[in-house]
């Protein structure tokens, strides 16, 4: 049915979190039942994608089963039902980011299609040859890769603010990096690799003294805290459905109203467009102007339910909860021998990057693996965070609010059995 | 799932922890860069030739104890060998470790590479244990850009 634009909080939910109401949490997601190598599957890779409750996976279904049709198209009464879910998931987007209003909400795939779709369009209007943008030296590749086929392009210069060995942006480079050339500054909320929470409000604030609009990837930052951009007072937000409880393949881009008004469209296709002769087609208003083509309704019923879950539970009950597990975790994981913690950022959240001494990041992941521990090793689509500490990959352990110190447990006990292994 | 010994064997932690011919040789008659994207490792083979037969040959680089341990064996068991010959060893090889092979056989056929053998138990893991030998493919053909494991 459609999701009401208002997220309710039922009596009983929205207190702070502990180990027994996570507990209760965790029944929600049937995936985490499951043995994996014969042992009790330990998920720490939810910063490469989430698990999904229940709710979400019902919603979904009974779209599926109860109503799918087309949306904005027909006039029957499934159409009808779909076209009210779909944009009610909207409504619930735009009050979940706290945004203005429902058309600065745009559904996408994803986080990258978001960043791209700000590229082409915003990108490809505004820059010109000389003109530069500012990204940072923690930037997921999605967030670095469009922008330098854009400045390719153009002509423009693709400009990197660093961080220190703790993983903390250098605030002054990133100053005296805006000039009169600068037409867009893209920043992460939180880093993927390393965990580091960046001052964003602050990063907008200083391009907005220039006049420089900004770009935030809220991709790791959604899932653990809560997100109002109106209070951030960010250009653009983007982040992934996957990566925040709901299904894949859907995203969000909010924009300010009047600067996608002011952009050209991204796609052409069906729904994006008024009327369309041979002689002259006339674009459709907002969301619409940007979402060409049959979108991903389930993707849009199903992220609209993970939010509401999450928003149930309160994301700042979920700021806490989680702030004090990852310093449970660093605390054990640092205590191990051996043990470099990659990312010291004085604010982090959600993310344990490591390296064990001698032990290459794959063959931790191996040995984790069969305990049945689930972590990410590799470069996690951040080389140039790699390049930083001149190493290949690390192991990372990453955290959604179902975790709890049991997990952590098993994951100590997993670095032992690799140690084990590899002091033989 | 077989059991990890299986995976990491005494021989496999052996080679990593010390791999054999582990340098970059001097005036090469071939040699090559090999990459892995989805770890980010690096490694480089050089060979020394003696008309077809690999006289010497050096490796340097790898990254997690599956790759360094493959290519530290390769280096033992390809030196005397003729180009062909080093080529159909690795394709028992590859098919050792992806499909499988019963244990003996592979003692048989592979000497102490059936060491490595586990790996195909491990599906994420098989391109560890073959970049080297990619790229010392490479090397023998006189194959200059990168080869990787994609
Ligand atoms: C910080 C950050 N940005 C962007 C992305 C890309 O997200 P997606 O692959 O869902 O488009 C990710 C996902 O790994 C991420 O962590």
């Amino acid at each position: 049915m459609a999701g009401p634009a208002k997220i309710e909080v039922p009596e009983g939910l929205g207190k702070p979190l502990d180990e027994r109401s996570v507990q209760k949490l965790r029944e929600d997601f049937p995936i985490l039942k499951q043995l994996v190598h014969g042992k009790p599957l330990v998920y720490l890779d939810n910063a490469a994608t989430s698990q999904k409750p229940r709710q979400v996976i019902d919603a979904i279904a009974d779209y599926y089963e109860s109503y799918n049709s087309n949306v904005h198209r027909g006039l029957h009464a499934l159409s009808e039902q779909a076209t009210q879910a779909y944009e009610g998931a909207r409504g619930i987007v735009r009050s979940f980011l706290n945004a203005d209003e429902d058309r600065e909400i745009i559904f996408v795939k994803g986080t990258t299609e978001g960043i791209n779709l700000v590229a082409s369009s915003y990108g490809r209007a505004h820059l010109q040859q000389g003109d530069e943008i500012i990204i940072s030296e923690m930037e997921h590749h999605s967030n670095i890769v469009p922008w330098q086929i854009l400045c390719e392009e153009k002509g423009a210069v693709l400009k990197v603010v660093p961080f220190n060995d703790d993983g903390e942006l250098l605030l002054d480079e990133y100053e005296r990096m805006l000039g009169p050339r600068t037409k867009l500054v893209s920043m992460t909320y939180i880093s993927n690799a390393l965990g580091t929470v960046n001052p964003v409000k602050s990063i907008i604030e200083i391009a907005h003294e220039r006049g420089v609009p900004v770009l935030i990837d809220g991709a790791q930052a959604v899932p653990h805290r809560p997100v109002d951009v109106q209070d951030l007072d960010c250009d653009f937000f983007v982040f992934s459905s996957h990566k925040v409880f709901g299904p894949t393949g859907m995203g969000i881009l909010y924009g300010k109203a009047e600067i996608l008004d002011s952009m050209p469209p991204y796609q052409g296709g069906g729904d994006m467009i008024r009327s369309v002769t041979f002689e002259k087609t006339t674009y459709n208003d907002l969301p619409y102007k940007f979402e060409a083509g049959t979108p991903n309704v389930a993707g849009a019923i199903g992220l609209g339910s993970a939010l509401e879950y999450v928003s149930r539970i309160g994301m700042n009950n979920i700021e806490e909860y989680e702030k004090s597990l990852l310093s449970y975790a660093t605390e054990a994981v640092s205590s191990i021998e051996g043990v470099r913690i990659i990312g010291t950022a004085s604010q982090k959240a959600g993310v344990l990057s490591f390296l064990l001494d001698q032990v290459h990041a794959h063959d931790v992941g191996t040995v984790l693996d069969t305990e049945g521990v689930a972590i990410r090793t590799g470069h996690h689509c951040a080389q140039p965070v790699m390049k930083h500490y001149g190493i290949a990959a690390t192991a990372r352990a990453s955290l959604a609010f179902y975790n709890t110190r049991a997990d952590i447990d098993a994951l100590v006990k997993g670095l032992d059995k690799v140690i084990e292994v590899f002091t033989l | 799932m077989s059991d990890l010994s299986d995976l990491y064997q005494q021989a496999v932690l052996d080679h990593n922890r010390t791999p054999r011919n582990f340098r970059r040789l001097p005036d090469p008659d071939g040699t090559a860069e090999g990459y892995n994207p989805l770890c980010g490792d690096l490694i480089n083979v050089d060979v020394k030739m003696d008309g077809d037969v690999i006289r010497e040959i050096g490796f340097e680089g790898g990254g997690c104890a599956i790759s360094k341990a493959s290519a530290s064996m390769m280096t033992e068991v390809v030196k005397g060998m003729t180009r062909d010959e080093a080529r159909e060893f690795f394709d028992s090889f590859r098919t050792a470790v992806t499909e499988g092979i019963d244990f003996f056989e592979a003692i048989d056929k592979l000497g102490k590479l059936a060491a490595l053998t586990g790996v195909s138990e491990f599906p994420a893991r098989v391109k560890c244990a073959v970049l080297a030998w990619h790229t010392l493919r490479a090397a023998l053909d006189g194959n200059k850009a990168t080869v990787t494991t994609e």
